[in-house]
């Protein structure tokens, strides 16, 4: 993989950038470097996508669009595309809200800043099979939410969220808000406090630099969080079999294409409910990325406004 | 309304409103993980805020029951080779997306995204069934391919400025006094990019161990991660003792948690999400 390299060009002094101009050294090999990880991208990522969408138009019975048609006239496989967005949209507007200020209260680099960051990375590092674990103990009628609940005298009896999309719910914000907290405080953090310092020499009070500084922006980092945490909460697995109704109100898409896969062993419908899932999930990043493009079109996004 | 939001008074209730919902939320999180380390040390907990007494027996119990020592080991055997195999791959696909200019790179690096912004489930059921029809699914070798999937990229986007971190100069020298691509890569980059490669490696270890929906999708009876087997625990529950499933319960986080620890010390918090900052298309 060494590369020749012209001796001359690297002697002579006249033009010393020679050395980074791939086409000047003639033969550079170096961009085969990129292969073995391109490799690993195409043979196991992109080949099976496509093998997998090649096998949903192969049926196990029926003409090619077998499948697809299956899908969507059996209401227990097209319920679980609105049982799922039911669960994930909701949720995902209420993470990104709630962390948009948050981690904007907390842009200046503080000891609380790092403290809450530290505490917030455990559930994500930790996943959502183990704080489904937790939950199952602490949301029980006995658990310590209720305990705590009927001690402060709020409710005269425990009440059940165990087993229904309550639970399902609180789990995705147990492990996605500390996510679209990170990824807020990362954009927040990359905005250039002296643009709203020299906002507020102007005049600016604090609610007008927030709203005419940082929020324009945001407006990108904005749209991929969210993007990027409904695409995850869409996928919501482990937790809706644990802590849902998995036979009813938790059915979500990703267990229809588990069951198709690995309990009736049909790899083409599992296929092709993956390749729904996909579609969806596309189409809700398209439309949110499709929609801050849309308000917000010009130099706004570059940081040196 | 503007008057309203521009008084000092509205200011401190607005921040302390956040305040007392990032303290709620804190709690409840300490909460969800406090009640598994409590349970798995309890003896028995009917009712009350605590279990009747205390015992260390659930993790020996948990140890022979759920043949934590073979888990641990897969898991091991696991982590070790997608960190070792993506950093394998992952760095010179770093120094190529860093270094050089070639026609279709931002075909390359949305290649390289991909893997990362799709959900591991979208894209675990193909990936399974492929790995099924070659007769490694269900196999270690299975769950190491399947988890390289999301690891590699990673690694590449990780490793990127760290390579743009490091004078061009450096490599344009020893290529004067004749030194070869390999020998550049040994003798001057892998050493610079030590610090960098400690914290891709620890943060791809971190999201291996905790990586379910892959290894679950593509993993046998005997290769299954310590956090597959803690889900198979736990849907199979009532057959054991539950402190048992949340005894293994906390050997994974122990696992996981000692990695953290360490990783804090060279990664922004920030980074553990992966940041998509850079690549704004």
């Amino acid at each position: 993989m060494s590369s020749t390299f012209p001796p001359a060009a690297a002697v002579a002094p006249p033009r010393p950038k020679i050395a980074h101009d791939a086409r000047a050294a003639g033969r550079d090999l170096r961009p085969l470097l990129v292969l073995p990880g391109l490799a690993v991208v195409l043979g196991l990522f992109c080949y099976p996508f496509i093998y997998g969408l090649i096998l949903s138009f192969e049926p196990l019975e029926g003409g090619p669009f077998a499948n697809y048609i299956a899908f969507f006239t059996n209401s227990r496989l097209y319920g679980t595309i609105g049982t799922t967005l039911w669960l994930s949209l909701p949720i995902t507007i209420v993470n990104v809200g709630l962390a948009l200020p948050v981690a904007y209260a907390l842009r200046k680099p503080s000891s609380s800043q790092r403290i809450i960051t530290t505490i917030l990375v455990v559930p994500i590092t930790l996943g959502t099979v183990l704080a489904a674990e937790g939950l199952l103990s602490y949301l029980s009628p006995n658990g310590w939410m209720n305990r705590a609940l009927l001690d402060i005298g709020l409710i005269s009896e425990p009440i059940r969220l165990l087993h229904k999309p309550a639970a399902v719910i609180i789990s995705l914000v147990i492990t996605g808000f500390p996510f679209a907290f990170l990824m807020m405080l990362s954009y927040v953090t990359g905005i250039d406090p002296t643009l709203a310092r020299a906002a507020a020499t102007l005049g600016a009070p604090p609610h007008r630099q927030f709203m005419r500084i940082y929020l324009p922006l945001l407006a990108p980092g904005i749209a991929i969080t969210f993007a990027l945490c409904f695409v995850q909460a869409f996928a919501v697995f482990p937790s809706a079999v644990m802590l849902g109704a998995p036979a009813g109100p938790t059915r979500v898409i990703s267990l229809a294409a588990y069951e198709a896969a690995f309990e009736q062993y049909d790899y083409s419908l599992a296929s092709a409910i993956a390749i729904i899932m996909g579609i969806v999930q596309l189409a809700v990043v398209g439309a949110v990325l499709g929609l801050r493009n849309f308000a917000y079109r010009g130099p706004a996004a570059s940081g040196k406004g | 309304m503007q008057g309203l939001f521009a008084s000092p008074v509205a200011q401190k209730a607005w921040n302390t409103t956040l305040f007392v919902v990032m303290l709620f939320f804190l709690l409840n999180v300490l909460a969800v993980i406090a009640v598994v380390v409590v349970n798995s040390l309890g003896q028995r907990w009917f009712g009350g805020w605590l279990p009747d007494g205390f015992t260390l027996r659930w993790y020996s119990t948990a140890w022979a029951e759920f043949q934590l020592s073979a888990i641990l080991v897969v898991t091991a055997q696991v982590a070790g080779a997608v960190v070792f195999l993506s950093l394998l791959v992952g760095v010179p696909a770093a120094y190529v997306m860093a270094r050089l200019r070639f026609r279709g790179k931002g075909l390359v690096l949305l290649l390289f995204l991909l893997p990362l912004l799709v959900p591991p489930v979208t894209y675990g059921i193909p990936l399974a069934t492929v790995l099924y029809q070659m007769g490694l699914g269900g196999t270690i070798w299975g769950v190491i391919l399947a988890n390289l999937v999301p690891a590699a990229p990673f690694v590449v986007l990780v490793m990127t400025p760290f390579v743009e971190q490091i004078d061009g100069k450096l490599e344009d020298a020893a290529r004067v006094f004749g030194a070869g691509t390999l020998t550049i890569f040994r003798r001057i980059l892998v050493p610079l990019l030590l610090p960098g490669m400690l914290s891709a490696g620890l943060l791809v270890l971190m999201r291996t161990l905790s990586m379910f929906e892959l290894t679950f999708l593509t993993a046998g009876a005997d290769s299954q991660t310590l956090v597959v087997a803690l889900y198979y625990a736990v849907f199979a529950a009532g057959v054991r003792a539950p402190q048992s499933t949340d005894a293994m319960a906390v050997v994974y986080m122990a696992t996981t948690l000692i990695w953290l620890l360490l990783a804090l010390r060279f990664v922004d918090p920030t980074q553990m999400v992966g940041r998509v900052k850079a690549q704004r298309a």
